[in-house]
């Protein structure tokens, strides 16, 4: 049983926002103290339940946000975790609370070895500096040593592909030259912990593959890897264990196939169906609302599986008359890989009516392979211009009952499943195998 | 928790324990660690200064160019013309000999100043202590010191001044000079971060202190029972140190220079314990 290097206890983070402008200036400093001088030493601790409004404190109007509360988690020495969560869940704020960037407000953590932290591509690169100067000066930031750096030169520099460049300023640099020399500094820290927030998410394919084929190999060398990514693959890929942040707090921890079908089916209940009675609570806006969104078993059948396909049912409120209305679905994997799309042109003649109305279409068996898969629901004017839309509205699970394809229970790979028809002839009959053409050929070249 | 021992490391450090918790208490230095980052403060400083050469046309003829212009300003209005008096000194060395320190604090103050700002990309993506930074801007402005120091020994030889024994308690004058940089520099800094309209008062706020300090004139303007008073400026005693210790002329600055002292010593406690107090906020806020 390893040790544990990264723990946390009841970890949380309170920001404060401004409501007007964000930098304070002196003179309200001054001016508020000259009016009341005792206030500036009240101190009146934040809540936990949401936000609230504090009036009259010392910097102003503001109200209280907490990105994380009590988060509480344990990494091994040796694992690669991945943190998931949707955008705004605290993934970040746990990492630069972990990388020491930013102080907790409430509970502690205690970390076990030397941490590195990529957060960002291109830490302390100065545009006015060479390549060959931004090197040291990025590895120092990063944590090297001046040994450490002078040590890995030559292989930062081979990794980055940039060994003619180095004696040219990096503002220089393309946005792809200073992308690579960037990660490849950041590539070789060594440090014990290495916490790593969406950098993969730059450069183009090749470049991230190699990214990913150097995270892969640090996580062999035995050290600890706290990945943030929204890269379902590649988390999947590279991590063994993953943990779900929602709101500000742990969700769900385990392995990763697990917490990211977790994830990506949203809530606990089977969420293929959406329904709002209640318009209040209805997604929408002044062009249109949300009614109902459902994907159901083919009829007659008990679940979606790959040899019946589904009945996709969309209710939506229209409230704009005459123009060119479309919706649109995107159809989205467990892996994070976008199967399909498909638009439907409501009203293609400026001729969209008000009232609710209600859209339907098959999806085909034989399409999908088995799985888990998230529906966007777009709904569009004119083809080009969004009017609402509603990402990871619903998701449905693809069951693989193996009927008519044999007696395979495996699931097949592939994103799709088609069934294509094969057909078969004998070209040419022959009684013993050398005497087939092909075969007289072969031994006469021998 | 145990050491790992079942993998071989490759770095060259021991595996380190830390804890995070929330701020809390006044003090939270951490010296050893201070130490351990040394050569991320020579990076800092090899930065800046490489930087600013890069940057500037005349780049290291600046640092002579600019105490040598304003001697010359200082000796014709001041010297010459307002007939302030100059301790039996050449005008040109009188003020020369202030203008080094000074132009090295007010510098240090402008660039200690912005830098938590300046810095904001990578303060908020990696960890290092934030001290750092301060102590950068006032070190890096040494070498611009160093520069004008060279002309001073030429001046000096010019004028065939020899500087005396007092000449041995420069580097204490330096000492001083650098950290009353350091202890004004770090609460400047901290509190730009936070109220960004500070960077517009430190150029009023360095004037005057100009003139409250004995750049342009000999404290022995100043009435000997007040004298004490005018020492709780930090650089009254600073300035005058230098101007002793090189020329060897004047009184040694004894009561001035000891409240003087203590001033920096106040200053830099109390800029180090509010720089290390908001450095949470900092991060957050910059």
């Amino acid at each position: 049983m390893s040790d544990i290097v990264i723990r946390t206890e009841n970890l949380g983070k309170c920001y404060r926002i401004g409501e007007r402008e964000r930098y304070l200036a002196l003179r309200d400093l001054l001016a508020r103290a000259a009016s009341a001088p005792l206030l500036m030493f009240a101190r009146k601790p934040p809540s936990h339940n949401g936000n609230h409004r504090n009036a009259n404190r010392l910097s102003g109007d503001y109200s209280h946000l907490w990105a994380l509360k009590e988060t509480s988690l344990e990494v091994r020495q040796g694992e690669v975790v991945g943190l998931i969560g949707r955008n705004g869940a605290g993934k970040s704020t746990l990492l630069k609370i972990l990388s020491r960037i930013t102080k907790p407000t409430t509970g502690w953590a205690k970390i076990h070895g030397r941490v590195g932290s990529l957060l960002e591509v291109g830490t302390g690169f100065h545009p006015e500096l060479t390549g060959r100067e931004n090197i040291y000066l990025s590895g120092a930031i990063l944590g090297m040593t001046k040994r450490e750096i002078i040590r890995k030169f030559d292989e930062i520099v081979a990794f980055a592909e940039i060994d003619k460049f180095l004696s040219t300023p990096v503002k220089h640099y393309s946005s792809g030259m200073y992308v690579k020399l960037a990660f490849s500094v950041a590539a070789h820290l060594e440090p014990e912990i290495l916490l790593v927030d969406e950098v993969l998410a730059v450069g183009d394919a090749y470049f991230q593959k190699k990214c990913l084929g150097k995270m892969g190999q640090v996580s062999q060398q035995g050290r600890t890897i706290l990945f943030v990514s929204h890269n379902m693959a590649a988390v999947k890929a590279l991590c063994n264990r993953a943990i779900l942040i929602k709101d500000g707090v742990v969700a769900a921890s385990g392995p990763v196939a697990d917490v990211v079908d977790d994830y990506l089916s949203g809530a606990v209940q089977g969420l293929n169906v959406r329904e709002w009675r209640d318009p209040a609570d209805a997604p929408g806006n002044e062009s249109v609302r949300a009614c109902y969104i459902r994907i159901l078993p083919a009829e007659g059948k008990p679940v979606i599986d790959i040899d019946s396909g589904a009945q996709i049912e969309i209710g939506f409120d229209n409230f704009r008359k005459n123009i060119n209305l479309s919706l649109t679905i995107r159809v989205t994997n467990s892996e994070g890989i976008l199967v399909f799309v498909s638009n439907y042109r409501v009203a293609s003649d400026s001729d969209s009516r008000l009232g609710v109305h209600h859209a339907e279409c098959r999806l085909p068996e034989h399409l999908l392979n088995a799985g888990r898969y998230s529906v966007d629901l777009v709904f569009v004017k004119d083809q080009r211009w969004a009017l609402l839309q509603l990402d990871s509205v619903v998701s449905f699970e693809v069951e693989n009952t193996a009927t008519g394809r044999g007696a395979s229970m495996i699931v097949a790979p592939g994103v799709i499943r088609p069934l294509l028809s094969w057909a078969h002839s004998l070209a040419e009959e022959c009684s013993r195998p050398d005497e087939s053409p092909l075969a007289l050929s072969r031994m006469e070249n021998v | 928790m145990s050491l790992a021992t079942n993998v071989t490391w490759q770095s060259e450090d021991v595996a380190i324990d830390t804890s995070i918790s929330p701020p809390s208490g006044w003090l939270d230095l951490n010296l050893r660690e201070l130490w351990d980052y040394r050569e991320l403060l020579y990076f800092f400083v090899w930065r800046d200064l490489k930087v600013r050469y890069k940057q500037t046309a005349i780049g290291a003829l600046w640092a002579i160019i600019q105490p040598f212009l304003t001697m010359l300003l200082f000796s014709l209005f001041f010297g010459r013309l307002a007939h302030i008096p100059s301790n039996g000194l050449p005008h040109s060395v009188f003020y020369y000999s202030a203008l080094l320190p000074w132009i090295y604090f007010s510098s240090a103050l402008h660039n200690a100043t912005n830098t938590m700002v300046d810095n904001q990309k990578v303060i908020t993506k990696v960890y290092f202590p934030r001290l750092l930074l301060p102590m950068a801007a006032v070190i890096s402005g040494l070498v611009d010191l160093a520069f004008g120091f060279v002309v001073f020994l030429g001046m000096l030889a010019y004028y065939a001044i020899e500087p005396g024994r007092a000449i041995l308690l420069l580097p204490f004058f330096l000492l001083l000079a650098v950290l009353t940089a350091l202890g004004v520099g770090l609460w400047l800094s901290a509190l730009n971060a936070i109220y960004r309209d500070v960077r517009y008062v430190v150029p009023f706020l360095i004037q005057f202190w100009m003139f409250a300090s004995p750049v342009a004139y000999p404290s022995s303007l100043v009435p000997e029972r007040w004298r004490w008073l005018y020492g709780l400026n930090p650089m009254a005693g600073v300035i005058e140190g230098f101007r002793w210790s090189l020329t060897g002329t004047g009184q040694p600055p004894h009561a001035m220079l000891a409240v003087s002292t203590a001033m920096v010593l106040i200053l830099l406690a109390g800029g180090v314990v509010y720089f290390q107090k908001m450095e949470g906020v900092i991060a957050d806020v910059v």
